[in-house]
Formats: structure tokens, sequence, C-alpha cells
């Protein structure tokens, strides 16, 4: 339980905002890699969004650290923030928030630096934003009275719901994705020559 | 003049053909092989020579440490690749010698195109000249490994002269087999190193190449068995010899394989012999030179052409694999070219878009064509496509396959027509369903396993 | 010292921003793969070209130095 000073609100606020930002973030991220579209926006727009979101949600995070190291009513050291379990004052749940921190981190800075890194590594550590997105859920669930009940708690199981449903028709893309070998067999069966009359346009593209 | 052997001929214009036959083992009188042919083929058609026979006729290998002669007499004799390509040699040999550290070099036996026998002959009847070829050219760019790439079941005679030449010596460095899938891109120079590497035999994207960067990232040369028999007469009996065949431009001998209607054989011709020497344009309607990624000539115009690029570019084609199928008059040149084209679509790696959609593509329309009465859309969307995929892909799968296409299209245009109008000039039907002229393996690949 | 844009074939799956971003060079075929203008980027779309590199999320497209646009061997 915290003071009531202005800081002290400021860390909840851009804590529940992040937890917005960082749930809008992963959906988007979805939407990128399964070549999803934002109704009436250019396909840019959702690469943009998800990035540009990202780097916001980073901001939010840092001021929500911020603040709460500068509150006084308890002792927050700052490198908490990134460093786990570094806090005496809710020393569990404080440190998940610096461990999601850490790989969001670690996501931002291989994505800022993509041209230079391994593909296969890359992909590696974004995919750690399966592991960020319930350890910061879990972090705010734990560390904040105000999420336990009330609005804020429907809306935190609300973000919950939308990241499960997303990463499960991630996962269900996934399994009807055709291994490449069986692709090329795929096209060819389903553009086998048929007769003069009444022939079957295929114009679907079988994604890769 | 003392009985002609049986398995050679001498025309009036004084070129020189040396034929093995594929599958026999004839009689021939034996013929030393000091200016003429056969340079590369045994002297007694069907018998290959083992060790020492092959050390009888030309002597062990000549090392000389280094890569200035080798490199110098293979850039004076201007030997280019016989994997297809044609490359000069010595800028391929000279690009590995100069890089620094590790270096690999791999002898690519893997002859993925289904109408051509001659790697396979050349393993099996003279697989030393290839072996020296590639102890010489390693030795030549400092390679510290040394690959031998073949498909399945190619080996026998092979292992068996690794073993004779390991019992005494004669390698300077170990040669380490290893297996190629049956895929018709296995042996496409990054598709190879990316199977040596221990991945599918998939190409991957160029830059950087393998000469830069290939097998575990050290410079790697790839170097068609053909080739490396060759560089290993070269290194023997110097430029001089080797250009006493051929042209100024393209000197030297190459293996051709002929499919005319009564058999299939691997021909050993000096480069720039007419083409008339290798198969009668009598009696075929058209003539695929190059391979499935060749093209297609009117057999009127094979009879006024040479065997070599100059002549052949001229009119679209290029020697390619050596390949040249005389197509007989009485089969239906779509439906041949529709079977091709579709295997072709199927040995697709799948890996990049243009590809894997336009291939399929284009083989059901042209599928389309070969049989009675075709849409109109189907001509202009087969056009549409083959423009859409060449140069798109990671590799040049996609442009043989479209130079295949077009010529087709350009060469068989009458049958088209009569096609479209419900006829067909083929008398052979039977044949033509049962037996096809141009061969092709019976199995597509469908998954992953298929590429290891 | 112009640069060439060029698609690594085998990484790109069709995503389509380079497209949007940079329709003077790029176009999509009929199966939403780039068909990219093989001349050298002119001076004036260099910044977009990069921005393009950029956003691709297969990291597909490249930029090669004049020189380096390698041929493919089969």
């Amino acid at each position: 339980m915290g003071g009531t000073t202005a800081f002290w609100y400021a860390s909840r606020a851009t804590g529940i905002v992040a937890l917005l930002l960082l749930t809008a973030v992963l959906v988007l991220g979805i939407l990128v890699n399964r070549q999803g579209r934002l109704p009436g926006l250019p396909r840019f727009a959702v690469t943009s969004l998800h990035r540009n979101i990202s780097l916001l949600a980073v901001a939010f995070i840092a001021v929500h650290v911020l603040t709460a190291v500068l509150d006084t009513y308890v002792r927050i050291p700052l490198v908490s923030g990134v460093i786990p379990f570094a806090s005496g004052y809710e020393r569990l749940w404080l440190g998940l928030g610096a461990i999601s921190f850490d790989l969001m981190l670690a996501m931002i800075i291989t994505s800022l630096t993509r041209g230079h890194l391994n593909r296969i590594l890359w992909r590696a550590i974004h995919l750690l934003a399966y592991l960020c997105w319930p350890v910061a859920f879990a972090h705010s669930i734990g560390s904040s009275r105000d999420l336990q009940h009330g609005w804020m708690l429907d809306l935190a199981v609300a973000c919950a719901l939308v990241v499960v449903a997303a990463a499960g028709w991630r996962l269900a893309s996934a399994a009807r994705q055709l291994p490449r070998a069986a692709r090329v067999a795929a096209i060819l069966a389903q553009h086998a020559p048929h007769g003069p009359h009444g022939s079957r346009q295929a114009h679907e593209r079988i994604s890769r | 003049m003392t009985m002609a052997p049986v398995n050679e001929t001498v025309n009036e214009a004084g070129n020189e053909t040396a034929h093995e036959t594929v599958n026999e083992a004839t009689g021939g009188a034996i013929r030393p092989s000091a200016a003429g042919l056969p340079r590369l083929l045994p002297l007694i058609p069907g018998v290959p020579e083992d060790l020492r026979g092959h050390l009888a006729r030309y002597g062990r290998p000549p090392y000389r440490g280094g890569p200035g002669h080798l490199i110098q007499a293979v850039e004076q004799a201007g030997l280019t690749g016989r994997g297809g390509a044609a490359f000069p040699v010595h800028r391929k040999l000279a690009i590995v010698a100069r890089a620094r550290g590790r270096k690999v070099i791999v002898a690519n036996g893997a002859e993925s195109e289904p109408a051509s026998y001659k790697d396979a002959l050349l393993l099996r009847a003279a697989p030393n000249l290839v072996l020296d070829g590639l102890q010489l050219a390693a030795q030549a760019i400092g390679a510290s490994e040394a690959y031998l790439y073949l498909h399945p079941g190619a080996s026998p005679e092979v292992l068996r002269a690794l073993n004779q030449r390991a019992a005494v010596g004669l390698d300077w460095l170990g040669v380490t087999i290893a297996e190629a899938p049956p895929r018709f891109l296995a042996g496409q120079e990054s598709a190879l190193v990316n199977r040596l590497g221990g991945g599918p035999a998939v190409p991957t994207f160029v830059p950087p190449r393998v000469t830069e960067r290939g097998l575990g990232g050290a410079p790697t040369l790839v170097q068609n068995v053909e080739t490396l028999a060759h560089l290993a007469l070269i290194a023997r009996y110097g430029p001089r010899w080797f250009r006493a065949l051929g042209t100024a431009r393209e000197p030297g001998s190459m293996l051709a394989t002929v499919h005319t209607n009564d058999i299939s054989q691997v021909v050993e011709a000096e480069i720039g012999a007419p083409l008339r020497t290798l198969v009668n344009p009598e009696g075929a309607q058209a003539v695929l030179v190059g391979g499935y990624h060749g093209t297609w000539l009117p057999a009127g115009t094979v009879s006024t052409l040479t065997l070599g690029n100059q002549a052949l570019s001229q009119h679209g084609a290029a020697v390619g694999a050596g390949v040249i199928a005389a197509l007989p008059a009485d089969r239906c040149g779509l439906t041949e070219a529709a079977r091709v084209v579709r295997y072709l679509a199927a040995e697709s790696a799948g890996q990049c878009g243009p590809c894997l959609n336009g291939l399929p593509r284009m083989a059901a329309a042209l599928a389309e064509l070969a049989g009675r009465g075709h849409r109109r859309q189907v001509r202009a969307d087969l056009e549409r496509w083959a423009g859409l995929v060449s140069g798109r892909g990671a590799c040049n799968h996609p442009d043989g396959t479209v130079r295949f296409v077009r010529s087709t299209l350009t060469v068989f245009a009458p049958e088209i027509s009569l096609h479209s109008r419900g006829q067909c000039s083929a008398t052979n039907h039977g044949a033509t369903s049962r037996t096809p002229f141009l061969p092709l393996p019976a199995a597509m690949p469908a998954s992953e396993e298929d590429w290891i | 010292m112009a640069d060439t844009l060029r698609v690594n074939p085998i990484n790109c799956t069709g995503h389509g921003v380079c497209a949007e971003l940079l329709p003077e060079l790029i176009a999509l075929d009929e199966w939403g793969y780039p068909i990219v203008d093989p001349r050298p980027v002119p001076p004036a779309l260099d910044l977009e070209a990069r921005r393009a590199v950029a956003a691709c999320p297969a990291l597909a497209l490249k930029l090669f130095r004049a020189e380096r646009t390698a041929d493919r061997s089969a």
C-alpha cells in the first residue's frame, strides 16, 4: 500500500497504460507476422504502429519506474527497474516487472540493430514477447492493489483474454502452414490441368 | 587404313566423334589418344579402366605444388565449365586460390538433368581422371577439404578407385563422398554447399558467392566432374594439346548425351563439330539442345549449326548440360514439353514466391495447350507468367524453365494451332503416352526428407 | 555512387510494405511479391529507399553498392 503523492498516482496510471500498450503491441506484432491488415489502413501502418507503440510503451514504463522510485513513501532503488529482485519493497512482484522490462529492452535493441544481426537470433529473441507479456501481467496484478478489484481488474482480464485469443490464433495459423517442400506439391495439385470447359482459375496464393 | 573401330567415326570434314553406349560393353580397336578422340572416354568402350590401366595410359598426376602452373595452364587452354554454366575455370580457381584461410573443393557429380548421362558414365568409366583433376585443383587452390558429391547409387566404381588410390598414396588430399538427393536443383552450386553443410539441397541467396563464402564460411570451389577430367589432362599434356581440338573461342572436347528414336548414348565430340554428325536431323521435327533448361531448335536449323555456344547462341540456345535430343516426327512435342515443365515445377525448391506460384501455373497451362482445344486465355496467361518469374528467384530455375517454355511456344507454334482445333500431328499416340521420348524420373518430391 | 535495390526472394514472404513506401521503384505481382526496378536508385529517392529497406518485416529488401549486384550462377 503506497502513499498518496502525485508520484505514486503517476506510477499507477502509467503502469496501467503501459499494460494496455503492451497488449496492443503484441496483437499488432501477430498481425504483422500474419500479414493482417487494419481496416482502412495501408500495410505499412501495421508495421509502423507495432514499432511506434512498442517505443511508446517503453517510454511509459520508464516514467512508471521513475515515478515509483521518486515517491518517498517506500524505498525502491532505481536499479530495480532493470535488475530483478533488487527492491526490498514487494521484492517478487517488482522483480517480475524488471524481468519483463529487460526482455522488452532486448527485443527493442535487437530490432533496432536488425540489419547487423543473424536472422535466427533476432527471431529467437523476438519470440520472447510471449514470455514478456505474461510476466508483465503477473507484475501488474501482483504489485498493485488497484488491479485486484473493480474496473481495473476487468480491464486487466480483458487484456489477458485478448492476448490468449491472439496467441491461440497465431498457433493455429502456424499449425496450418505447409512446410516448404509440401507447398510445391500443394500448388501443383491445386493447378492440375483441367479441360477447356469449366476450368478452375485458382488465384489464391499458398501462404509462405 | 585399318578397319575402323566399331564405336568411332571420322566424317568427311575430319571432325571426330567417339561414342560410348550407355548400357552395353562392345568391342572396339585401341587407339592412342595423342591429339584425337577419345580423350575422356576409355579407349575400349564399355570397359572402364582400373587404376593400373589409368596409370599406364596417363601416368601419375603431375603434382607441381602451389597454384602457379596449373591455373596458368588452364587459362591458356581456355577451359570452361562443363556443368552447364560454361564459366572460365581459371577465374574460379584464381579467386579461391587467392583467398586466405581454410578452403574447400567439391567435385560435382550430381548430374541432376534427367536427360544427361555423361557425368554418371564418366564416373563409372574414368573415375581416376576425375579424381586426378580433383587432386590437382585441390593442390592448386590450397584446399584442406575435398568432397565428391554424388547421387545415390553412383559410388561403387568411384569407391573402388578411391581405395586403390589410397593404397598407393596417389591422393594429395583425402576425399569425402557426400550424397546428393535426386533433385533437379541438387547440383546447383549454393544448394550443393547447403547440403554439404547439413541442410537441404535448396539454393541460398547470392551474394555471397560460394567462392567467397561457401561451406562453413570457407571459400569453396565447386567444379563439374567432366571439367575436372579435362583439367587432369591439361595438367599432363598442356594447353596447346588441349587446343588441338575444338575452336579458338571454345577449345577442347566435350561429352554430350544424344537421344534419338533408336538410342540414347554419350558421345565425346570436339567443340565445333557439326551437329548433324551427332544427330540426324531427318526424321526429327525438332531438337532440344542443352537440357530441360535448354532450347528447342527446328530440325532444319540444327542441320546448319555446330556444337558450341558461339553458333548456338545466335539462335538463343546454348550447350548447357550437353543434352541433344532429336524429337522424332511422329511424337507430340507439346505433350513431351508439358511433362517436362510439370517435372520442373515439381522440382522447385518452393522458397521464392514467383517460382513457387508461377511454375505450377505454367505447367498446367502448357498441359492445357497440349490437350484438345484450350481456352483462349491460356496462351496469354502463359506468356504473362513467363515474364513474371524470370529473374525473380534466388537461382536460375525459373529462368531456365521459362527458356524451355518460350522455345516450346515458338518451335511448336503450328502444333499449338492444330491442338486448338482439336487435332494433333503425332501419329504415334500409343508410343507418346506409354513410353515418352524425353526421360523423366517417376517420383516427385513431396516432403522435406526428399531434399536431404 | 548510386545503390541498387534487390529483394532476397527466399526471405520475402510478400508483405508488400515496400511497394507501398516506394511505388516509384517497386510494384507487386499478381501474387503479392515485389517487382523491383533493377536500375540504380535515383538520388531523390535515396531516403525513401532506405526507409523501405528498414520497414520490410522480413528484412528481405536490401540496398547494394553499384558494383556488387552479383550475377547468379546456376
